[in-house]
């Protein structure tokens, strides 16, 4: 905070100097980088980032239309991608509200309640991001699958998880899991409860608390966390390559779809599927920003209240 | 009203702390901990020669020294750049700075198998970059380093960031005054403020890149000792109905995940400490 309390320049020494009737050479703050220091810093982080983002990003839509247009059309009407977007839609749709209304819960108790096992509570939540992708499909075979624990009862009653629908719903479900309440809870940790409680003591039930108070307080920063839960979703790769069994037009999601078409040789059919996706990562990018600024903007009108 | 009279440390006027409560660990035990139980559990299965001989075989040892070495390796790059990266978003204007900040979160927006072809074709012999290079990057083991560097490359940054934002200014102001000049003011002052968030951000981006699977198995050719990374080898084993051998390696990679999820949190709350003291 502190460095807002500093408006515009930082009056170095030079600054004061300067004021003091000394004659005024455009002279260096005594804090800033010499020219030449700030233009190496600049370009090497620049270089940096063409050759492993920017490059990258590039040619995702270069070789998605390098063929032309009627090659990249062709692609994603095809009915095998056609099917894998529904697919990849239908996990995302099932997966995200699931997500949130577990976020919603687990931020309201963390954030608003102090209880014994607080941190171990937020500690099992963070636990998905440190699972890699391929052992959270794993344990799903290991639970559902022909020879996992329910495995035997699933098939005497004719019911599929693993390599079907289900399964690829609950490993979506396992890598977006911490999403939404991550950007919840610290959040509403710095909100507070005394709103709420002013609320309660004016006689508002749970449910009026939750949606006229504690909702517009942490409205952009629960949408911010769908924004990211829904990339991921529709992005998930590794856990969903485990549990699916890879039936085209099938269990065929979005990523799967596009490692299919990539090891035939589709490159021009692979790239403008993966071009939907970065469409997407990209969109989720520009609602991040218009989201992070909304956030920004409404922490700073609490502070001055 | 089971949970909040046991739980709860002080009394509350607000409603809901047992429907929340209640839901959450539900939630969590059947999604997270039930299944996690189970890799656990199956590997009990093996006896304790059959672990060790599934865990360290050549090829499960050489597919844990690429994992390991690379993601160690492109973390460390990563917190190079990341560093200088962050500085230059924190306190230089240039052209398009915004755009630059915000596509420094690609990465963990882009699917991974998207980055992965894209990398690929890039590094590939006759790719945009690949070509100008004289040594093999896609289908070779320094095309694992190239994907873990593109997938860790946001954490540094956005870890470093808000801490080189709150630096305070008058501190450098101080050293210079004291006769210090810009790198020693930088290593002096600046440094020792952001080496915790540096640290944690490191310790993130190597997490991320042990467990990578989708942008890696694109580029890296997965030659078997050569450069198979270790989710691929789970995946393999998998593919032989090698349940068990399966598990007790991803144990061995949950085991290690675990710790470092201890270590990045000891991190962040060395950081906060700091960060509070200054």
């Amino acid at each position: 905070m502190s460095a807002q309390s500093l408006p515009g320049a930082k009056p170095g020494l030079a600054a004061a100097a300067a004021s003091e009737g000394v004659p005024s050479v455009p002279r260096r703050k005594s804090t800033d980088e010499p020219a030449w220091v700030r233009r190496l810093l600049i370009g090497s982080a620049l270089a940096f980032l063409t050759l492993f983002l920017f490059v990258p990003l590039g040619t995702v839509f270069y070789e998605a239309f390098r063929k032309g247009a009627a090659v990249y059309l062709a692609a994603i009407v095809e009915p095998d991608a056609l099917s894998a977007v529904k697919l990849t839609l239908l996990a995302t749709v099932i997966s995200v509200p699931l997500n949130l209304v577990f976020g919603i819960a687990a931020a309201w108790c963390i954030a608003k309640f102090d209880f014994h096992g607080k941190n171990l509570l937020l500690t099992l939540i963070d636990l998905p991001f440190s699972v890699s992708p391929v052992i959270a499909g794993l344990i799903y075979v290991l639970v559902f699958g022909l020879q996992g624990w329910l495995g035997p009862w699933l098939h005497e009653h004719d019911l599929k998880v693993i390599f079907a629908v289900p399964g690829i719903v609950l490993a979506t479900v396992f890598v977006t899991f911490p999403f939404v309440a991550r950007e919840l809870i610290p959040l509403m940790q710095a909100q507070g409860i005394e709103q709420e409680e002013a609320a309660r003591v004016l006689g508002a039930g749970g449910w009026q608390i939750f949606w006229r108070v504690t909702l517009p307080n942490v409205k952009w920063a629960l949408l911010y966390g769908v924004i990211l839960c829904n990339a991921r979703a529709m992005g998930e790769f590794g856990a969903v390559s485990v549990v699916s069994g890879h039936v085209r037009g099938q269990t065929n999601t979005m990523p799967l779809h596009i490692e299919i078409l990539y090891n035939e040789y589709q490159f021009a059919a692979a790239f403008a599927v993966a071009s939907l996706l970065a469409g997407l990562a990209l969109v989720t990018l520009v609602l991040k920003y218009v989201v992070e600024q909304r956030v920004k903007a409404s922490m700073k009108v609490q502070h001055e209240h | 009203m089971f949970l909040r009279r046991t739980l709860l440390r002080r009394h509350s006027v607000l409603p809901g702390f047992d429907l929340a409560l209640g839901f959450a660990l539900l939630y969590i035990g059947l999604i997270v901990l039930i299944p996690l139980s189970a890799a656990f559990l199956k590997t009990f299965t093996l006896s304790w020669p059959q672990f060790i001989a599934a865990t360290t075989s050549p090829r499960v040892l050489a597919s844990y020294r690429l994992t390991f070495g690379a993601s160690f390796a492109a973390a460390l790059l990563n917190a190079f750049f990341g560093l200088i990266i962050a500085w230059v978003l924190v306190r230089y204007r240039f052209p398009a700075k915004r755009v630059v900040d915000a596509l420094v979160d690609l990465p963990f927006a882009l699917p991974t198998a998207v980055a992965g072809i894209a990398l690929t074709a890039i590094y590939a012999g006759n790719g945009w970059i690949g070509k100008w290079l004289p040594f093999k990057v896609s289908y070779s083991p320094l095309g694992v380093f190239v994907a873990l560097v593109f997938i860790g490359l946001p954490f540094v940054v956005r870890t470093v960031q808000p801490v080189l934002e709150d630096v305070n200014r008058e501190l450098e102001e101080a050293a210079a005054t004291l006769g210090a000049n810009r790198w020693q003011t930088f290593t002096k002052v600046v440094f020792p403020i952001v080496m915790p968030a540096l640290l944690t951000g490191f310790a993130l981006a190597f997490a991320r890149a042990l467990g990578e699977y989708g942008s890696v198995i694109f580029i890296a050719g997965n030659m078997p000792m050569i450069s198979e990374i270790t989710p691929l080898l789970i995946i393999t084993k998998l593919e032989q109905y090698d349940y068990a051998g399966a598990t007790a390696i991803a144990v061995v990679m949950l085991v290690s995940a675990f710790v470092l999820l201890l270590v990045i949190n000891a991190l962040q709350a060395w950081a906060r400490k700091r960060q509070g003291g200054v």
